[in-house]
C-alpha cells in the first residue's frame, strides 16, 4: 500500500499543527462557532447527539495492520472501545472530547492517517473497489489513480467552499464494485481499443433527497488528463452549483438543469485551457505511485485443495462460510476473505477494539499486514492462501466475525440513525437488528440468496436506501412518530437503478413484517436462482405492492418518547453530551 | 484602515463603495478620491469613470470576470467580495482573473475574510487581504504559512509538487509494519 514519504507527512503533521490552533482559538472564544464549523468539518469532526464524532479518512478503504491498531488504541483511550466503519469505507468514533481532538489527529499522523476533507463542502475522501487488485476480473488497478487524485485533492486551493460535498468513486473491474453511478464524479479505468489506459468519467450521480444516476461527460479521457479534467468540472461546479438551496447545492442539480451537453460543453470549454499545462499527470510520477501497489510476494501455489474440500464437506458452519465471505482472487491458490461486521445484535459496521486488535492480528498472519473496509461496512482480508483458510476461519471466529451473510439478507447497510445523527428523523440501528433477529435463520437467508437491504434513517441517504434492493428511509412526519418509507428495485454495480417506495410508510415494528411479505411474494414468483432484483424487474412493482398492503399489519407498538435521548443498545452506560 | 499586501500590514485609502437598497449603478455619485467601484457601477457609468486615474472595481461572487477582460487595464486593483466565509465562488473568479485572463495587478479580497481563508487564497491568486475588522490583523498574518508544501498546481504555483521534486517510491521506504 501506498507510504507516506516525507512531502506527504510533512503536510499531515501541519495540519495537525494548524488544527490544534484552531482548536484553542475555539476554546478561547476567538472563532465563533460558526466560524469553526466549516473548519471543524473539512476536519471531518461533527457535533452529533452524544458528543462529537471525528470521521477518519480510510483513503480508497485500504489500512494497515498498524493503522487498524490505531484505531483500537484511539478506541480505548478517547471513546468508548467501538469505532463504527462506514458506507464511505472510513471509520467513526462518535463520543469524543472537542480537547481531545487535537491529540487524536496527532496520533493518527504517527501513522499515516488523517481526517483531511471527510466532511465539509469539499472534495471528500475517495472511495474505491474493495477488491482492487485482487479480482479476477480487474482490468486495471485503480489504486494508483486513487492515491493520485487523494493527494491532488488535497487542500485544493479552489474547491474548499464549494456549494455542497463532493465524492469521487473510482472502479478497474469489469463489474464495479464502488457505486461509481451515485457519485458526483464516477471513474472507471479502463482500456481503449488502441489499449491506452484511461477513464470513462461520469458525472452527477448521487443518492440523498433527489436519487439520480450518473451521466457519461466523456467515455474515454486518456490517464495523463484526469487531473486537470477533474479540475475543469469542479471549476465549472463551484461557479454556477446552487447556492441558495442546499438541498439543491450537489452537482447533479447542476448538470440536470445545464442538461449534460451543455455541462459538457463548458467543462471542455474550460479544459481547453488546462490541457496538456504542467497538471497533466506523467509517466514518472504514475510509476512512482504504481510502485507502492505492486504485487505482494504470493507464492506459487494451485487451486486444488484437498484438506480445504474435505473440511468443507465434514464441517457446515465452515461451508456456509467458504460459500458467503470467501471470494475468488486472481491469483491461483490465494482468495478473498471478508470478515463480517453483521453479527447479530451488532449495530451494522461497528467494531470494538479487541476486535480491531485482532483483525490486524490476522491480516499480519494470513495477508501480509493489509485490510480493505468496504462500503458495506464489512472488513477484507485479500490475499489468503487458500491452505490457510480454516485456521483464520477458527481464529476470527472467536472474534465472532465470521458470521456467513456476506451478501445476504442481514449484510445490511445501516447509517447511524437518529441515535446518533442529528439530522436523522427515525433510529436504524435498532431497526436494522429488529430485521437481522426476524431473519435470523440462516437457512432462510440462503434460499432468499443474493439480496441488498440498505436502511437510512433520513433522507439524506447516507445508508444508500435508494439504490438497495430494498430501501428503508427513515421519514419525518408531523407527531415527529418514526415512520419508515420502503422500496424496491434498487440496485448498484454495472446494471444500477434507483428504487421506487412501494406505498405508504410503516411503524418501526412494521418493517420486518412488510419486508417478509415482500419475500413470500419474491418465493412465490421466482423462476429458478432468479435474484430478487431480477423478479422485481421482470414482474415489476405491482405484485409486491399489492401483497404487502393486502392485509392489516398487527403488531404491538414500542413506545419511544424522545428519539433523541434514547441510550443506543451497545452502551450501557449514560453518555457525554457537549450539547447539554 | 489596515490591510494586508504582500503579506505585509498596511494602511490603505482607498474605499469600497457598496450600494444601499435606495441607490442604483447609474443614479450613484462616485466621490472623488480612490474609490473601489461595484462592477455594475463601472458597466453603468464607464465613460466617466474611465477618465479617472485611481479606479478600482470590485465583483460579487455571482458575477463573471470575463465581463471585465477588455477592462483590466484600467483598474489600480480589483476585488472579489466574500459575502460569506462559506461561499467559495471567489476561489474561481480570481483563478480565471489570474490564469485565464492575465490580470497582473492588485488582487484584493473584500467582505467575510477571515485567516484561515488566507491560504487558499494567495494560492489561487490574491495578494491583498481586507480582513474582518473585528480580528487581530496582525494574528491573521499567520494564516498564510499554514503549509509549506502543496501538491496541486494554482495561481502561486504553476508546477506541481512531483514535477517540483524528486519523489521516491516504494523500494525506497520500509514497510508501514516495520
Amino acid at each position: 500500500m501506498y507510504r507516506y514519504d516525507e512531502y506527504d507527512q510533512q503536510i499531515v503533521d501541519e495540519r495537525v499543527t494548524l488544527y490544534r490552533d484552531q482548536v484553542r482559538r475555539r476554546l478561547a472564544n476567538e472563532l465563533t462557532e460558526d466560524e469553526f464549523l466549516p473548519l471543524r468539518l473539512q476536519n471531518g469532526l461533527y457535533m452529533q447527539v452524544h458528543g462529537y464524532m471525528l470521521r477518519i479518512a480510510v483513503p480508497y478503504g485500504l489500512i494497515s495492520a498498524t493503522q487498524m491498531r490505531m484505531f483500537a488504541h484511539i478506541a480505548r483511550k478517547y471513546d468508548r472501545g467501538y469505532g463504527h466503519f462506514t458506507t464511505r469505507q472510513n471509520i467513526q468514533f462518535n463520543w469524543l472530547r472537542l480537547e481531545d481532538t487535537p491529540d487524536i489527529l496527532a496520533d493518527l499522523a504517527s501513522v499515516e492517517m488523517h481526517a483531511i476533507q471527510t466532511s465539509g463542502n469539499c472534495i471528500r475522501n475517495i472511495t474505491s473497489d474493495e477488491y482492487a487488485g485482487v479480482a479476477q476480473d480487474e482490468v486495471i488497478d485503480p489504486r494508483p489513480y486513487a492515491e493520485i487524485l487523494r493527494q491532488w485533492s488535497t487542500f485544493h486551493p479552489e474547491f474548499a467552499f464549494l456549494p455542497r460535498k463532493f465524492k469521487i468513486a473510482i472502479s478497474g473491474g469489469k463489474e464495479d464494485r464502488a457505486a461509481i453511478t451515485a457519485h458526483d464524479i464516477g471513474l472507471s479505468v479502463t482500456r481503449n481499443a488502441q489499449g491506452e489506459i484511461g477513464f470513462r468519467v461520469l458525472v452527477g450521480g448521487g443518492l440523498g433527497r433527489t436519487p439520480i444516476i450518473g451521466s457519461e461527460i466523456c467515455e474515454f479521457v486518456p490517464w495523463q488528463h484526469i487531473l486537470t479534467y477533474a479540475e475543469s468540472i469542479l471549476r465549472i461546479y463551484n461557479q454556477y452549483g446552487r447556492r441558495d438551496n442546499k438541498y439543491k447545492a450537489r452537482i447533479k442539480i447542476l448538470v440536470k438543469a445545464l442538461g449534460i451537453d451543455e455541462f459538457r460543453r463548458q467543462v471542455e470549454a474550460d479544459w481547453a485551457n488546462a490541457k496538456d499545462g504542467p497538471g497533466t499527470l506523467t509517466e514518472e510520477e504514475l510509476n512512482r505511485v504504481a510502485s507502492y501497489f505492486t504485487d505482494p510476494d504470493y507464492a506459487t501455489l494451485s487451486n486444488h485443495n484437498s484438506a480445504l474440500n474435505e473440511f468443507k464437506a465434514d464441517n457446515r458452519s465452515f461451508s456456509n462460510w467458504f460459500q458467503r465471505n470467501v471470494k475468488p482472487h486472481r491469483v491461483p491458490g490465494y482468495a478473498i476473505v471478508v470478515l463480517s461486521l453483521k453479527k447479530l445484535g451488532v449495530a451494522p459496521g461497528d467494531a470494538t477494539a479487541e476486535q480491531m486488535d485482532q483483525v490486524a492480528d490476522l491480516a499480519e498472519r494470513y495477508s501480509f499486514g493489509e485490510l480493505r473496509i468496504t462500503h458495506k461496512q464489512n472488513l477484507v482480508l485479500a490475499d489468503v492462501k487458500q491452505a490457510d483458510l480454516i485456521r483464520l476461519w477458527k481464529e476470527a471466529s472467536t472474534s465472532g466475525l465470521t458470521t456467513p451473510n456476506i451478501g445476504l439478507l442481514t449484510d445490511m447497510i445501516s447509517c447511524p440513525g437518529a441515535e446518533f445523527c442529528t439530522l436523522a428523523n427515525a433510529r436504524s440501528i435498532p431497526l436494522a437488528e429488529l430485521i437481522a433477529e426476524r431473519f435470523d435463520s440462516l437457512d432462510f437467508q440462503h434460499d432468499i440468496g443474493e439480496i441488498e437491504l440498505n436502511i437510512s434513517g433520513c433522507m439524506n441517504a447516507c445508508g444508500q436506501n435508494h439504490i438497495g434492493n430494498i430501501g428503508i428511509t427513515g421519514v419525518e412526519k408531523k407527531n415527529h412518530d418514526e415512520w419508515y418509507q420502503v422500496s424496491i428495485g434498487g440496485a448498484k454495480g454495472n446494471n444500477s437503478s434507483i428504487g421506487k417506495i412501494i406505498g405508504p410508510s410503516f411503524t418501526f415494528n412494521q418493517v420486518p413484517e412488510a419486508i417478509d411479505r415482500l419475500l413470500q411474494v419474491y418465493l412465490r414468483e421466482r423462476i429458478e436462482a432468479e435474484r430478487f432484483i431480477d423478479t422485481v424487474r421482470r414482474i415489476g412493482h405491482a405484485p409486491f405492492k399489492e401483497h404487502v398492503y393486502a392485509t392489516t399489519f398487527e403488531v404491538e407498538q414500542e413506545e419511544v418518547t424522545d428519539k433523541s435521548v434514547v441510550t443506543p443498545a451497545q452502551y450501557s452506560v449514560p453518555f457525554y453530551s457537549p450539547r447539554f | 484602515m489596515k490591510i494586508i499586501k504582500n503579506k505585509i500590514i498596511m494602511e490603505d485609502d482607498w474605499n469600497v463603495l457598496r450600494l444601499n437598497e435606495q441607490e442604483t449603478a447609474e443614479d450613484i455619485v462616485v466621490k472623488p478620491g480612490k474609490q473601489i467601484v461595484p462592477l455594475k457601477v463601472w458597466l453603468a457609468q464607464r465613460s466617466t469613470l474611465q477618465l479617472r486615474s485611481d479606479l478600482g472595481v470590485w465583483l460579487a461572487s455571482d458575477e463573471r470576470p470575463e465581463t471585465i477582460k477588455d477592462d483590466l487595464q484600467q483598474f489600480s486593483v480589483i476585488a472579489v467580495d466574500f459575502p460569506r466565509f462559506a461561499d467559495g465562488r471567489g476561489y474561481s473568479i480570481a483563478y480565471n482573473l489570474r490564469v485565464h485572463l492575465s490580470y497582473t495587478g492588485e488582487l484584493r479580497a473584500i467582505g467575510d475574510v477571515l485567516r484561515d481563508q488566507f491560504f487558499y487564497m494567495q494560492r489561487v491568486g490574491f495578494d491583498a487581504f481586507a480582513p474582518r475588522p473585528d480580528r487581530s490583523i496582525e494574528d491573521a498574518l499567520k494564516g498564510f504559512s499554514d503549509y509549506s508544501e502543496v501538491y496541486q498546481v494554482s495561481y502561486d504555483q504553476k508546477l506541481p509538487l512531483f514535477r517540483r521534486v524528486q519523489r521516491k517510491g516504494r523500494l525506497a521506504t520500509g514497510s508501514v509494519n516495520e
